[in-house]
């Protein structure tokens, strides 16, 4: 079985402090961490390995500080580590970043893509389904466990705001992961010794073939035109122990009071 | 890793294990899944493949947090393995040190008796030669991880009349006929640590399971013991830096006369004497386990380094606790159990006293 599992290095967002006169991200000092949803999508693939031998290949896109996390792969068990990093990938979006991870994709083999559900420094949740449909695979996102039936599939347990919904999946196919699936492995002392002597394979542009229009700024149709920490929100107003007629009614006033209708 | 490891698999039962005196099998446990139980030992052993270097700052970032940790892979790797692996045959080494390295097995190390500590020439354990055995009788005290260990490195006269040269050193395993470990010590500190008697009655020892050569044993002893104060200042270390991190924690939020107590001079002029004292004595333990990386001679600098690590952490947890007052007096906060931990440091593998000896021996030799 070859797994490969998407990481990427975020600002540890627990650690952030805001400049209170601008509103932006104080980033210096902020220790640079794996994305915990990705440590957990990495932690279910090397399960995977403890039980069915499968190959372990993490792969990250980002600046040259990223091999740190790819480093930190390594210390847990990982077999292989690639880096995406090229001037022709920077300020890339989401979609730009999809369409650059799926082109390094399609070069490699796989039975399961891993992602995690989101990174905790843009929360969007986008580039794992993104992938899942350049690649044209199945995609099961918010996972919290998997199960591998056999050659062919998989059982998934897909977590849902009310409850889970347990699927059986076909191999390849694309799984985004929460952190709540598990606690991810430590490094080992001896893996963290070690993870120096590994190779991280270093790809740029010309290792995928993807058109140079869909990567970095240009290939990047979203445009931020304002980053700003949100206000704090007045309480609302609670209406208890009223009839829907009621309820009703107090909704269509609050309405024509803010000439909303 | 091992600061993030200690912060969230160690810190939270320190004040329990404390509490309750009792060894904590589960975090040898996950100690034993990422390595940490044999550090400096090549891979062929079942080790780290790491340094001295390394495995002190494993020992300080789990002292930092709960020193009963600490000392119980301290004693495990410096006091069982390390002579294991420095005086050991192919064949000890291959027996013991893997399932050591891995945690299977927990490691501790007897030279204390009730009349002969430092001055081991007082020895009243004896073995004698009995066709393929040795024959072990006598008690041992204050051994450190006793109760949990598997392994025992046990020093014994095999001949009396040659004073400290008559001593050997013996591999012992638990279930040799003869040895038991006797009843718990109830200590002031590191009260998680499993602290035995124990006792050997006609113990049967295997000839082959004699750590180096016959009448070698003091030297052992002594080496050994080098190489683990470094170990020991590294727990000295870690208990002085984690009362400090308390403390600096405790006097921004804790307010007096209408201000953080931070803010007062005393406060900070004592703190800023503390945190260089415990950085001086950082420097000291990298220097003692950086010279033993090297093979160099370093029985004083990891003399120098325990005495002044031990010191420093008496004075820094006393001083913990004072700077939180009454709270700190209570098990609310954990400044007490550090000031407790902390005495051992100045007595264990070499009271500050015998340092002072190591030290100035070398001085005026």
């Amino acid at each position: 079985m070859k797994i490969i599992v998407c990481i990427k290095q975020v600002p540890d967002t627990t650690e952030i402090k805001l400049d209170p006169v601008k509103g932006t991200m104080i980033r210096e000092g902020v220790p640079s961490i794996m994305n915990p949803d990705d440590k957990s999508g990495l932690e279910i693939a090397l399960q995977l390995k403890d039980k069915y031998n499968a190959h372990v290949t993490v792969i990250t896109m980002g600046p040259a500080q990223a091999d740190d996390i790819l480093r930190e792969a390594f210390a847990m068990g990982v077999d292989r580590a690639i880096h995406l990093s090229d001037r022709k990938f920077a300020g890339a979006d989401t979609l730009a970043t999809s369409n650059a991870l799926a082109g390094a994709l399609r070069m490699l083999q796989y039975d399961l893509i891993i992602t995690g559900r989101q990174a905790i420094d843009g929360d969007t949740a986008q580039v794992g389904p993104q992938i899942a449909e350049l690649l044209d695979l199945p995609q099961v996102t918010y996972v919290e466990d998997l199960e591998f039936d056999n050659d062919k599939t998989f059982t998934i347990k897909k977590f849902l705001e009310e409850g889970y919904q347990m699927l059986q999946v076909e191999s390849p196919c694309l799984i985004t992961v929460l952190s709540s699936a598990n606690k991810a492995r430590y490094m080992s002392v001896r893996g963290i010794l070690e993870a120096y002597d590994h190779e991280v394979e270093l790809w740029g542009f010309d290792n995928i073939k993807v058109d140079e229009e869909k990567l970095g700024l240009k290939g990047s149709p979203t445009r931020v035109f304002k980053s700003f920490t949100k206000g704090a929100k007045v309480m609302g107003t609670l209406y208890d122990d009223v009839s829907s007629i009621e309820a009703a009614d107090i909704i269509v006033n609050k309405l024509k009071e803010k000439f909303i209708v | 890793m091992i600061r993030e490891f200690a912060e969230k698999e160690v810190k939270p039962l320190a004040a329990q294990i404390d509490e309750e005196e009792r060894f904590p099998y589960e975090t040898v446990e996950k100690m034993s899944k990422i390595g940490i139980m044999g550090i400096p030992f090549p891979v062929e052993y079942g080790g780290a493949g790491g340094t001295n270097s390394i495995y002190s700052m494993a020992v300080e970032e789990l002292s930092r947090v709960c020193a009963t940790t600490g000392v119980i892979v301290s004693a495990h790797t410096s006091l069982c393995l390390a002579p294991i692996y420095e005086f050991g045959t192919e064949e000890q080494r291959m027996k013991y040190l893997p399932k050591l390295c891995s945690g299977q097995w927990i490691g501790a190390f007897g030279l204390t008796e009730p009349n002969a500590g430092t001055d081991a020439a007082t020895q009243q354990t004896i073995a004698v030669e009995d066709g393929d055995n040795y024959i072990l009788n006598g008690s041992k005290i204050f051994i450190t991880n006793a109760s949990a260990a598997n392994i025992f490195i046990v020093m014994a006269m095999t001949d009396k009349s040659q004073g400290t040269r008559g001593i050997s050193a013996f591999i012992v395993e638990r279930d040799f006929p003869g040895f038991s470990v006797g009843k718990e010590e109830k200590k002031l500190g590191i009260r998680g640590s499993a602290t035995c008697e124990l006792i050997m009655e006609n113990c049967i020892v295997p000839k082959e399971n004699m750590l180096g050569r016959l009448g070698e044993g003091f030297k052992i002893a002594m080496k050994t013991l080098d190489g683990g104060r470094i170990g020991i200042a590294a727990q000295a270390l870690g208990i002085a830096q984690g009362a400090m991190d308390e403390t600096v924690k405790y006097v921004k939020e804790r307010k007096q006369f209408g201000k953080p107590i931070a803010k007062f001079q005393n406060t900070q002029f004592q703190l800023a004497d503390l945190q260089t004292r415990i950085e001086a004595s950082r420097l000291l333990v990298r220097l003692a386990a950086y010279k033993k990386d090297c093979k160099q001679p370093y029985s004083v600098e990891a003399a120098q380094a325990k005495l002044f690590a031990a010191e420093t952490a008496m004075d820094m947890t006393v001083k913990a606790v004072q700077f939180h007052g009454g709270y700190g007096y209570t098990r609310e906060y954990p400044v007490e159990r550090m000031m407790r931990d902390a005495k051992i440091t100045e007595i264990y593998e070499g009271t500050s006293e015998v340092q002072r000896m190591v030290i100035s021996a070398n001085l005026l030799k």
